[in-house]
C-alpha cells in the first residue's frame, strides 16, 4: 500500500518561535526547541518526524515563511 | 526496504512547498505570529502564480507594513499615511496594463485615508486593495482605531472603547461593498491553514479581476491580530480573534462580481446594551 | 513654420501648454481662481488628443498624491490649485521632494490667511520658497508675469523637474491666471512611449523586469545617519540649482539710482511706475526675479554695490523683502511696499511709495 511520508525543513535562524505552526499541524509533528536561535527565539523543529505527511499546513500559516515541505510516496 | 530517513525525504525533487521567489530573503520586522507576514506571502504567491511579477506595482501604507517593499521583489511605492488609494489610482490610470494594489492597515485605510479609500472605490478604479484589520494602531503602540471593538482596551481608550463617545467599530468594508463600481468584497483571515487557503483564493480573484477587462475595484479585508499590542501570545491572540473579532467582523464573501451576497449587509441599529 | 497665436486666459494657457508638452497626467480639484485649468483640460479631452490622463480628484490631498503615484512611474504629472488648496498639497509635496520625484505644480495665489478672499495676492511666497511642508526641502519656483510665461514655464518647469528629480512650482496669482493675452503656441510634442519613459527614468516603478533590481519609491529611512546623508545630498542638489538655474530680468538697472524688486503681477505694475518715474527724471530700475527659488541673490548683491536702495513691491505684508535684505546684507536700505487681502496697488501709489523711499521716509 502506498504511504505518504513528509518532512519539513525549518530555517531555524529566521523562525520567531510564534507557535502558530504547532497548532496548525494535524499530526502533532512540531514543537519548539528548548534551545534558542541567534535572535533568542525557541525555534520550531520536528519532534515527531515519523508522523509528518507533508501536508504543508504548517508552512502556509507560518507568518515568516520559514518552513519548506517535502513529500514522498513510499510503496 | 530500509526505513526512510529525514534526509532521504528532504531532497529537491520531493519539495512540495517553499517560500515564493517573489519574496526577498530579508527577515521581516514583524512581531512573532503577526498576520502581516502571512498576508504579504499570500500576495507574493498570487503574483508568482499569475506570472505578473514584472507587471505588478504595489503601494505600501504608513503602519507596521510600511516596509513591505523590503519583502516583496516587485516595484513598490511608499505612500503618505492613508493616501495609498490615490497613488494607486494614478498608477493604474497612467499604466492600465499593470496590476496595481495597495496594502493598508485599518488606521491607514479607515481613519486618515477614508476619503481616498471611499473615492477610489466609488470611481471603481481597477485595482486591488488589501486591507489588514487588526483593530488597532499597531505601529504607533496600540492606540484605538476606528475598527477597535466596543469595550476593547487600547492605550487611547484605557477603559475600553465607549461607543457613545467614540462610535461603533467602523464597518468600512460593508460601506464600500455598497458602492456600485466595487466588484469584489470579501473578508478573510490568515490564522489557520483553511483560512489561509481561502484568503489566498480571494486575493487571487482580486488580482484576476484586473485582467479580464470588466474593471471594478476588488477589496480584500484580512481580519488579523496584533499580539504585541493586544498583549497576548500569537496563539492566544488568534484564539481571542476567533472568539471576539469574528463576531463583529464575520468572515466570508460580501460581494462577488457586483452582486452583494445574501444576508451579508444588514442595517446595524444602535445597541444600547453593549 | 508659421507661429500660432491664440488669445487665452493664463489658466487655459497652462493646460494647453501641458497637452502640447506631451505631459502624461493632470490631477486637480476645483478652486477659484484656477478652476479654468481643469475645466479647459476636461473640455479638450486630452486622452483623445494625446493620451494624457486627466482626473478630478476628491481633494487637493488626493490630487497631489495622485501626482506622486504617476510621477513615481516616470510620468510627466502635474496638478494645480490656489492658496487654501495649495496648503493641503504640502503633505504630498514634502513626500515628493523626499522621494525625489519630478512634477509640476501651479499655485494661482489668492489672499489669505484662511479662506481669505478669491482676489489675487502674493502672500504664499514664504510657503512656496522655503519648503512649505515638513522637512528640509525646496521647490524650484518659477514666477510668470504674463500669459505667455504661464505657457512657456510649463515646458521649462517639466524640464527642470526631470533634470533635477525635484518638484517645480509655477507661482502665479489670480490676475495672471484670469488675464487674457495673446500667446504664441508651440507645436504638439508626442508623448513618450513606455520604452522612452523607462530609458529616461530607470528608477521608476514601471514593473520589475528580469534585467533589473526592483525599484522602490520611498521617502523613508529609519537610520538617522543615512537620513542625514540623504538630506546632505538634497542640499547639494539645491546648491547646484542655485548655481545654474537662476533666472532674472533686470530692466533699466544700468544707470539706476534706485530699483524696484518685484515678481509676477507686481513686476508688471512696477514697469508702469518705473516709466512714470523716469518721465519725471528719476533713475529707477526694476529687478524681476523669474526664479524665486533659486533666488537671484547674487544679482541683487551686485547691484547693492552701486544703487542707493531697493524697494520691493509685493501683494503681501512683506515676504520676498527678507530675501532681498539677505542679499543686500545691510549695504543699502531695503524697504517693502504692498497691498494685501486681494487689493492690487495702482502704479501711481507705487510711484508715491518710491518717492517716499527715495526721500528716506
Ligand atoms: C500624517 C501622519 N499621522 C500620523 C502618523 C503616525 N502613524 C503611523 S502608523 C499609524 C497608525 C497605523 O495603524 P494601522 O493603519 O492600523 O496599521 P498597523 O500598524 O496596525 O498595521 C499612525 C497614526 C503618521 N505617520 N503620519
Ligand atoms: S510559524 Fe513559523 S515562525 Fe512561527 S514557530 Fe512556526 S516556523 Fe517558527
Ligand atoms: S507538513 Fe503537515 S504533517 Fe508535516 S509538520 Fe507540517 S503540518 Fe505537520
Ligand atoms: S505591532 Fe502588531 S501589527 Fe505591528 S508587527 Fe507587531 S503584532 Fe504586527
Ligand atoms: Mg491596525
Amino acid at each position: 500500500m502506498a504511504k505518504i511520508r513528509g518532512a519539513v525543513k525549518v530555517d531555524t535562524e529566521k523562525c520567531k518561535g510564534c507557535s502558530v505552526c504547532l497548532g496548525a499541524c494535524p499530526m502533532g509533528v512540531l514543537d519548539l526547541a528548548k534551545e534558542v536561535n541567534g535572535k533568542g527565539y525557541n525555534y520550531c523543529y520536528m519532534k515527531d518526524p515519523e508522523k509528518c505527511i507533508g501536508c504543508a499546513s504548517c508552512a502556509i500559516v507560518c507568518p515568516d515563511g520559514v518552513i519548506s515541505v517535502y513529500k514522498v510516496k513510499v510503496d | 526496504m530500509a526505513e526512510l530517513t529525514i534526509n532521504d525525504i528532504i531532497k529537491e525533487e520531493n519539495l512540495v512547498y517553499k517560500k515564493t521567489k517573489v519574496m526577498t530573503d530579508n527577515v521581516m520586522h514583524y512581531c512573532p505570529g503577526c498576520g502581516h507576514g502571512t498576508t504579504h506571502r499570500l500576495v507574493a504567491e498570487v503574483i508568482e502564480e499569475l506570472g505578473i511579477q514584472d507587471k505588478t506595482i504595489g503601494v505600501t501604507p504608513v503602519g507596521c507594513s510600511v516596509l513591505m517593499y523590503n519583502y516583496l521583489d516587485i516595484d513598490m511605492q511608499e505612500a503618505a499615511h492613508g493616501r495609498a488609494p490615490a497613488i494607486a489610482t494614478a498608477i493604474k490610470r497612467v499604466m492600465p496594463d499593470k496590476f496595481v494594489f495597495t496594502y493598508q492597515g485599518d488606521g491607514d485605510l479607515a481613519a486618515i485615508g477614508t476619503a481616498e479609500t471611499i473615492h477610489s472605490c466609488n470611481r471603481g478604479e481597477n485595482i486591488t486593495i488589501i486591507f489588514v484589520n487588526n483593530g488597532i494602531y499597531g505601529m504607533t503602540g496600540g492606540q484605538m482605531a476606528p475598527t477597535t471593538l466596543s469595550g476593547m482596551k487600547a492605550v487611547t481608550c484605557p477603559r475600553g472603547r465607549d461607543v457613545n463617545t467614540m462610535g461603533y467599530p467602523l464597518h468600512i468594508t460593508e460601506l464600500i461593498a455598497q458602492l456600485p463600481n466595487v466588484r469584489f468584497v470579501t473578508r478573510q483571515s490568515v490564522h489557520t491553514p483553511a483560512n489561509v487557503r481561502k484568503a489566498k483564493a480571494a486575493i487571487r480573484r482580486a488580482f484576476e479581476n484586473q485582467k479580464d477587462g470588466k474593471g471594478g475595484l476588488s477589496f480584500v479585508e484580512i481580519v488579523s491580530n496584533c499580539n504585541s499590542n493586544w498583549k497576548m501570545t500569537a496563539v492566544d491572540a488568534n484564539k481571542w480573534m476567533e472568539e471576539n473579532t469574528f463576531k463583529e467582523y464575520p468572515l466570508g464573501d460580501i460581494k462577488i462580481d457586483w452582486e452583494i451576497q445574501e444576508g451579508k449587509i444588514s442595517l446595524r441599529n444602535r445597541k444600547l446594551d453593549y | 513654420m508659421e507661429k500660432e497665436l491664440k488669445l487665452m486666459k493664463g489658466n487655459e494657457a497652462i493646460a494647453e501648454a501641458a497637452i502640447r508638452y506631451g505631459a502624461d497626467a493632470y490631477f486637480g480639484y476645483p478652486i477659484t481662481p484656477q478652476s479654468e485649468v481643469i475645466e479647459y483640460f476636461m473640455e479638450q479631452n486630452p486622452i483623445e488628443r494625446t493620451g494624457m490622463v486627466v482626473l478630478q480628484a476628491e481633494s487637493e490631498v488626493a490630487a497631489i498624491n495622485m501626482v506622486y503615484g504617476a510621477a513615481a512611474c516616470g510620468m510627466a504629472a502635474m496638478t494645480s490649485s490656489s492658496s487654501p488648496g495649495f496648503s493641503l498639497k504640502q503633505e504630498g509635496l514634502s513626500y515628493i521632494a523626499g522621494a525625489e520625484l519630478p512634477c509640476l505644480v501651479l499655485n494661482v495665489v489668492r489672499g489669505g490667511p484662511g479662506l481669505g478672499t478669491i482676489q489675487p495676492s502674493q502672500s504664499d511666497y514664504f510657503q512656496s520658497t522655503k519648503g512649505g511642508g515638513h522637512g528640509d526641502y525646496r521647490l524650484i519656483v518659477l514666477a510668470p508675469a504674463s500669459v505667455q510665461e504661464m505657457y512657456d514655464f510649463v515646458q521649462i518647469g517639466f524640464d527642470l523637474a526631470f533634470k533635477y528629480r525635484n518638484p517645480v512650482l509655477i507661482l502665479s496669482d489670480g490676475i495672471i491666471g484670469q488675464m487674457m493675452e495673446k500667446v504664441e503656441i508651440g507645436p504638439q510634442r508626442v508623448r513618450r512611449t513606455m520604452d522612452e519613459v523607462i530609458k529616461q527614468c530607470p528608477w521608476a516603478t514601471t514593473g520589475k523586469t528580469a534585467n533589473r533590481e526592483r525599484n522602490i519609491i520611498t521617502s523613508l529611512d529609519l537610520v538617522a545617519s543615512r537620513q542625514e546623508e540623504f538630506n546632505r545630498k538634497l542640499v547639494k542638489k539645491y546648491d547646484t540649482i542655485r548655481e545654474k538655474e537662476v533666472r532674472c530680468e533686470c530692466i533699466n538697472c544700468d544707470d539706476a539710482d534706485y530699483v524696484f524688486v518685484a515678481y509676477g503681477t507686481s513686476s508688471r505694475l512696477c514697469m508702469k511706475s518705473m516709466d512714470l518715474l523716469r518721465k519725471e527724471g528719476y533713475k529707477v530700475g526694476l529687478v524681476r526675479p523669474i526664479t524665486l527659488f533659486p533666488y537671484p541673490s547674487k544679482i541683487i548683491a551686485g547691484l547693492a554695490e552701486r544703487v542707493k536702495g531697493f524697494l520691493t513691491i509685493e501683494m503681501s505684508t512683506g515676504q520676498m523683502v527678507e530675501d532681498v535684505m539677505l542679499a543686500v546684507n545691510g549695504k543699502r536700505p531695503v524697504k517693502h511696499y504692498g497691498r494685501v487681502g486681494g487689493v492690487v496697488p495702482t502704479p501711481e501709489e507705487i510711484v508715491d511709495a518710491m518717492k517716499n523711499f527715495m526721500k528716506g521716509e
